[in-house]
């Protein structure tokens, strides 16, 4: 009887789910394809290849590789610390970490503007080394290693949590190293929410806007990332040029959920195996 | 108790590799931002299509006359917003802003020497500008003047006062006419004004965001802005939109100055006054007049009359008594733009 109530119900918000979706992520991702191609594939080329559009591509993925490789050990450090641990302390030092997560991009951005910046106390020290910060790529590498700091944290401490740290302490009984503890013991449990982790980082990381856009100078072939460089496009009436260097960030961010559903499989199974 | 020594130190040890490769990425493409000789160009939203031209002029003439290849590199947006990147650090070569108060600004940070006005022919603005509306084909909601834009069934684009410098010259264009149709009545001015913005339905934070909102996003029935930002809608569809001119405008002079605490420093103080005075040469201004720039060399003035309608137009000097005087006044936290756009 429940099986028959619950099924129309099902049917309804399956349709009402499908609705959303097709509204909020197909159609806009349909039109993005066909504004890029509007215009043929001449002009598509043209417009992807063209040089500030590869430099921008070049930059984010700098950026995003660099927050990335940071973040990961980051975040096993900061999760083998939060799990394994216990000290005076620990849950504020978890909450620090999903700061990121609460903070407006924006005044992520405005922070590092305040921080280093022209009118901060660092700036005549830096300017004496000839240290360019914010307006420049090393600005544009911290804020996105600022807003994608909490998500590889954040995936491994469930499952650490859930393993306990039994195991580590019988590795270390037996004389296990440190590092032997870490890579034949801690690694193997945690290698598919690493990965998961991973590529939500590097979602986000490539997309990210708010922040970059504070620190950036907007200037082409120099500060703009993918994100900023469509902005600019869109502002210059390129709008074929905007939607093409779009889609190549659609592309990515489509790859990166392939990938990512690939990871959550694994993941489960592994769960299931354990 | 050495199970938990151990951990600990490796946890440790993999924090500190942690800090180090963030700093040692930092570190490796700080180097990067140094290497060429680059030059830039810190400007206002609508320039972009005429600095591109400009910029490809003066590299061709300067590599001529010198030999030195120079990357020139220009970034874009809302004039206020640019001046506060400058104060705050990004390292332009010159500046050229939408109006002589966000030089000020900079210039009060001791970047920029304050006597900059001087430096350079009439008093440092090398084009003008004035502020008309652009209106879609046909002006179905039959604007002609101020007046119309305060009435219920038209709805207005104009940028942010606070942020965008086109929009302070709109503001004081709508300002200018209410004070001579009211005869000075300060309130009755205000009045005015604040049904102006009340009509506003998209505030955009520069001009160049304004003009997409309305020719893009298909948002309002008039655009407030620029002439050369209009002149150039019109001209990528003439189709779809017409110029209205109003019957009264204010005469809009874009600033240039040459960032001086930056140029010292990085030894292109020659490159950069070259840059500015090639503004003011017949090639400069051609170039200016093209991307409907309205130029100060009578000749090319003459030359490109017809592009150019005549208006009667107020100055900042004579309607406002100077940018200083009119930012407080008008623009400053507390100004005539919070007082009408609080009371909504």
């Amino acid at each position: 009887m429940m099986q028959k109530e619950k099924g129309v119900l099902a049917w309804l918000l399956i349709a009402l789910a499908a609705l959303f979706l097709l509204v909020m992520l197909v159609l806009p991702l349909v039109l993005v394809a066909s504004e890029a191609l509007s215009k043929g594939w001449q002009t598509y080329l043209k417009a992807i290849t063209e040089p500030f559009a590869v430099k921008a591509l070049g930059l984010t993925l700098e950026a995003t590789v660099l927050a990335v490789l940071s973040n990961t050990i980051f975040g096993l450090a900061s999760a083998f610390l939060l799990t394994k641990f216990s000290f005076r302390g620990k849950s504020l030092i978890g909450s620090m970490i999903d700061l990121p997560f609460a903070i407006s991009p924006v005044v992520a951005g405005l922070f590092f503007v305040m921080l280093f910046g022209r009118m901060s106390p660092l700036y005549p020290f830096l300017r004496a080394e000839h240290i360019a910060i914010v307006f420049a790529v090393p600005g544009i590498i911290l804020a996105t290693v600022f807003v994608t700091f909490p998500f590889i944290t954040r995936e491994l401490v469930p499952v650490m949590e859930a393993q306990g740290r039994d195991e580590e302490e019988a590795a270390a009984t037996f004389g296990a190293s440190g590092w032997q503890i870490f890579r034949y013991v801690t690694l193997p449990n945690i290698k598919w929410a690493l990965v998961y982790g991973v590529i939500l980082c590097t979602a986000r990381a490539m997309g990210e806007f708010g922040a970059v856009s504070v620190v950036s100078g907007h200037v082409r072939g120099k500060t703009n990332t993918l994100p900023l460089h469509i902005e600019i496009l869109y502002n210059e009436y390129n709008f074929t040029a905007a939607f093409a260097v779009a889609s190549i960030l659609v592309i990515l961010a489509v790859l990166i959920l392939v990938l990512r559903n690939l990871a959550e499989g694994r993941q489960r199974g592994d769960s299931h195996d354990s | 108790m050495k199970a938990k020594k151990w951990l600990a130190m490796a946890a440790g040890l993999l924090m500190m590799a942690g800090v180090m490769a963030g700093c040692g990425s930092d570190a490796g493409s700080s180097g990067e931002s140094a290497d060429g000789q680059t030059f830039l160009n810190v400007s206002y939203d609508p320039t972009r299509e005429l600095y591109q031209d400009f910029n490809e002029a003066f590299a061709k003439k300067w590599e001529a006359e010198t030999g030195e290849q120079v990357n020139f590199t220009q970034s874009h947006g809302g004039s206020g917003k640019q001046a506060r990147s400058v104060r705050e650090g990004l390292e332009a070569d010159v500046v050229t802003l939408a109006l002589a108060y966000d030089v000020d600004e900079i210039a009060a940070t001791g970047l920029i020497d304050k006597d900059w006005m001087t430096k350079f022919p009439n008093n440092s603005a090398p084009y003008t500008s004035t502020i008309v509306f652009l209106v879609r084909k046909g002006n179905p909601k039959n604007i002609h003047d101020w007046d119309d834009l305060t009435r219920d069934d038209v709805q207005v684009v104009t940028p942010n006062p606070k942020t965008s410098g086109g929009a302070r010259w709109n503001y004081l264009a709508a300002w200018a006419y209410a004070e001579k149709k009211y005869n000075g009545d300060t309130e009755q001015v205000k009045g005015f004004i604040k049904k102006l913005f009340q009509q506003v339905v998209a505030l955009d934070s520069g001009a160049r965001g304004a003009t997409t909102s309305f020719v893009q996003r298909g948002q309002g029935d008039v655009l407030v802005a620029w002439e050369n930002e209009a002149l150039l809608s019109v001209q990528e569809d003439p189709d779809k939109y017409e110029i209205v001119v109003p019957s009264l405008s204010i005469l809009a002079e874009p600033s240039v100055a040459v960032v001086d605490e930056v140029v010292d420093q990085k030894g292109t103080r020659k490159v950069a006054e070259a840059y500015i005075k090639y503004i003011y040469s017949k090639e400069g201004q051609e170039i200016a007049a093209k991307h409907f720039y309205r130029p100060r060399d009578e000749e090319i003035a003459a030359k490109y009359a017809a592009k150019f309608p005549k208006l009667t137009l107020v100055t900042i000097d004579d309607a406002f008594g100077g940018w200083q005087k009119a930012q407080k006044e008008h623009f400053a936290d507390g100004g005539t733009f919070d007082q009408i756009y609080e009371k909504h």
